[in-house]
């Protein structure tokens, strides 16, 4: 039985990835060893048989990786903790995506139905790629929407075998010198989704990806790069998870999202990873003319993570949104928020933000919001709302709005709440157990938004939020 | 057995003792109301029976069915059958009636066992008519926004549907005008049964003049110092607590 607070909370974190957290012995065929050289990337490169200006890309992404400081605006102190070079950064069996779960090796095949990722596709699912470390494993994605022209692959073989689609856009949106981190992304990446989705064509099922972990001491770099052409629909989401391992691990993505004139896509996100990982993933949108972008973002699981979505709203009428969860339990910190740019007249975002923050969890608000003074009629709501539970908890909320232009409105809601140990007597007085109530009072809090969620994954996320919340009260 | 029982409850907060040498008991089939001035101990005696651990309990004995629960946790008392109405019940933003009453209704089931939806829903609105109770209610988080009548009625609600063995209901006649009053009562009056007892907690007489007690005690300074029918509660409200002071309190000091 445990007998302290941080006995009890530790339980929780354990409980919370009990679904993720197996593994099965490493067996790859490519390993580039660890740590982080010119060679790395050159081994990188080789591996995937990359024509040379993807070579190049990524050796100049590398100098200015090394060049650049760790954020320091932003920054966490945790960050000192990642150490480069004792990351391995590609690590896979030599596999060619399978499009059936047959050719899938056993163990993958294995790892990715305990995830229920198989169950989940023939549900509701338009298509799937399920990425094992390095490597997707498997990649398939309905007949019909071949035909209509839709590419799903993964990043190399999108800027191989599509340059005339990719090229144009890769990189555009996130420039390799964004960050420090877009820039190991650059250097590093294997892996992710890019697809493109032609004009006027609408997917009414959903495509998505799954990151998976498995090795230790290890950095995951996937890098994904979705194009909406005019009037196109496409809503993509992405789950993630890794087993809890000794030493920390490393997931750092970069995903760009292009939505032109009309397009809308709608970008969903399940971060469930184990309390080892730091992910520090940068995520950016841009909307062309009457083009919408939406994020939903929903961060449970990590030791650290970083993450700041963002629109570019480029085009007149553009639209962006952001939508995001985060659940900071003991020891974990969930620095998230969203990132505006107004570029164009008449163009609205909406940013809302619910943070939790349990025992010494640490949730942290950042957000900013840029219009220009020449610009009109630009809107911007922004609301962030931060449910404490129990004392330790800390949350900070980082507001930066600009707003320059005479017929642009902003609006900002901010709130923290806590669940008082009233309201936890009242519902155990109807019979729920203290972890119970708590799970139904967090659920209540998020619960607006969830509804905003397609309905598989808000079951899916009220899942982990109960499991989170058992037996998490000291 | 059949009975709640109190035996001998002294309870303090921060040293001070609120509840002496309390002693009660309520048959299943009866209903008591328990009457008194404010600052007497009448509210919490409601939550330390409902097992709120801001109360030092110093000895005694609750015992539901023979049982006592003093010490268990708010949920396993709540399972026993004790359900408390609460006089300021509490907002719980998001979490829709409906829900909720659906959680509680769930966690008494063994695991594995679910609730049967359409007849839950069945009930529930059956149960809302009969309340008076708007069903777009269902939908509306619980309390929240809520006018006191509606926390009153929704109570009710709750009491019902959860189904308990011992009904302690905390001042639910405060804030009602006489419409919700009467329907809150017609409520309580509905679930007057030969297996459960109503432990009704009120500073007025004017609630059990639709809800009429079998006995009424009067609480004064942390026990009950004088009991009788119903016809007691009528000479309270016309003779004031002073009364009770003169005429029991002293007597007996």
């Amino acid at each position: 039985m445990p007998n302290t607070d941080t006995e009890i909370q530790n339980e929780a974190i354990n409980v919370d990835t009990e679904k993720g957290n197996f593994k099965y012995p490493e067996d790859y065929a490519y390993d580039a060893g660890t740590g982080l050289t010119e060679d790395t990337i050159r081994y990188i490169s080789n591996v995937k048989n990359e024509d040379p200006w993807i070579l190049d890309f990524r050796l100049k992404a590398l100098e200015i990786f090394e060049k650049k400081p760790m954020p320091t605006k932003w920054a966490d102190k945790d960050l000192e903790n990642i150490h480069f070079d004792k990351i391995r950064y590609y690590l896979s069996k030599g596999q060619v995506p399978a499009r059936s779960w047959d050719d899938v090796p056993d163990d993958v095949k294995e790892t990715f139905e305990r995830l229920g990722i198989p169950e989940q596709e023939r549900k509701f699912l338009a298509g799937v790629e399920a990425q094992f470390d390095s490597e997707a494993s498997y990649s398939r994605m309905k007949e019909d929407l071949e035909k209509e022209g839709v590419i799903f692959v993964g990043s190399t073989e999108g800027l191989m075998k599509y340059p005339e689609i990719f090229k144009p856009y890769f990189g555009k949106v996130i420039p390799t010198s964004d960050n420090k981190f877009s820039a190991l992304n650059s250097a590093t990446f294997s892996g992710g989704s890019f697809i493109y989705v032609p004009k006027g064509v609408k997917l009414k099922q959903p495509l998505q990806a799954y990151f998976r972990i498995n090795a230790e001491n290890f950095g995951q770099f996937e890098r994904t790069l979705i194009i909406a052409d005019e009037g196109a629909e496409i809503t993509y989401m992405e789950g993630c998870t890794a087993p809890k391992f000794e030493t920390a691990t490393l997931h750092s993505a970069v995903v760009e999202l292009v939505a032109l004139k009309g397009a809308k896509i709608q970008y969903i996100t399940v971060q469930n990873w184990s309390s080892n990982v730091f992910n520090l993933v940068t995520k950016r949108g841009m909307a062309d003319e009457g083009a919408e972008v939406k994020w939903i973002d929903c961060n449970i699981g990590s030791r650290l993570t970083m993450k700041y979505p963002g629109v570019v709203l480029k085009g007149k009428g553009a639209r962006g949104e952001v939508l995001s969860i985060a659940l900071a339990n003991d020891g974990q910190h969930q620095d998230t928020g969203a990132k505006m740019m107004h570029l164009a007249d008449n163009t609205t975002s909406n940013i809302i933000s619910k943070s939790i923050s349990i025992g010494k969890g640490r949730s942290t608000y950042r957000g900013q919001v840029h219009m220009p003074k020449h610009l009109k009629n630009c809107k911007n709501n922004t609301e962030c709302d931060a449910l404490l539970i129990n004392t330790n908890s800390r949350t900070d909320t980082y507001p930066a709005i600009t707003t320059r232009g005479e017929n642009n409105t902003v609006q900002h809601e901010a709130s923290v709440s806590k669940v008082s140990a009233e309201q936890i007597f009242y519902m155990m007085q109807r019979g729920l157990n203290e972890g119970e109530a708590m799970s139904l009072a967090v659920n209540g809090f998020v619960n607006e938004l969830m509804k905003a969620f397609p309905m598989e994954y808000s079951v899916e996320l009220k899942r982990l939020i109960d499991m989170e919340m058992e037996g998490s009260v000291g | 057995m059949n009975t709640l029982e109190i035996k001998n409850l002294n309870v303090s907060i921060d040293g001070q003792a609120i509840l002496k040498e309390f002693n009660l008991t309520v048959p299943k089939g009866e209903v008591h109301a328990l009457m008194g001035p404010n600052g007497t101990g009448k509210s919490t005696l409601a939550k330390v029976m409902a097992g709120h651990e801001d109360y030092t309990v110093e000895s005694g004995e609750i015992l539901l069915d023979g049982v006592n629960i003093l010490g268990e946790a708010p949920d396993v008392i709540a399972k026993a059958g004790l359900f408390l109405a609460f006089q300021y019940p509490l907002e719980i933003p998001g979490v829709s009636i409906a829900n909720f009453i659906r959680a509680s209704r769930q966690a008494r089931l063994p695991e594995g066992e679910d609730i049967n939806a359409v007849e839950y829903y069945k009930e529930l609105y059956a149960k809302m008519d009969a309340l008076q109770m708007d069903r777009k209610f269902t939908a509306r988080s619980l309390n929240e926004g809520f006018s006191g009548g509606e926390k009153k009625r929704c109570e009710i609600l709750q009491m019902s549907m959860l189904n308990p063995k011992y009904c302690v209901m905390d001042e639910t006649d405060s804030g009602l005008d006489i419409d919700a009053l009467r329907i809150v009562s017609e409520g309580v009056n509905m679930m007057r049964s030969e297996d459960r007892a109503f432990l009704i907690i009120t500073h007025y007489q004017r609630l059990l003049d639709y809800i009429v007690p079998d006995v009424v005690h009067v609480m004064f300074d942390g026990r009950i110092v004088h009991s009788g029918d119903a016809e007691l509660a009528k000479e309270l409200e016309s003779k004031g607590y002073d009364w009770v002071k003169e005429a029991f309190v002293t007597a007996t000091a």
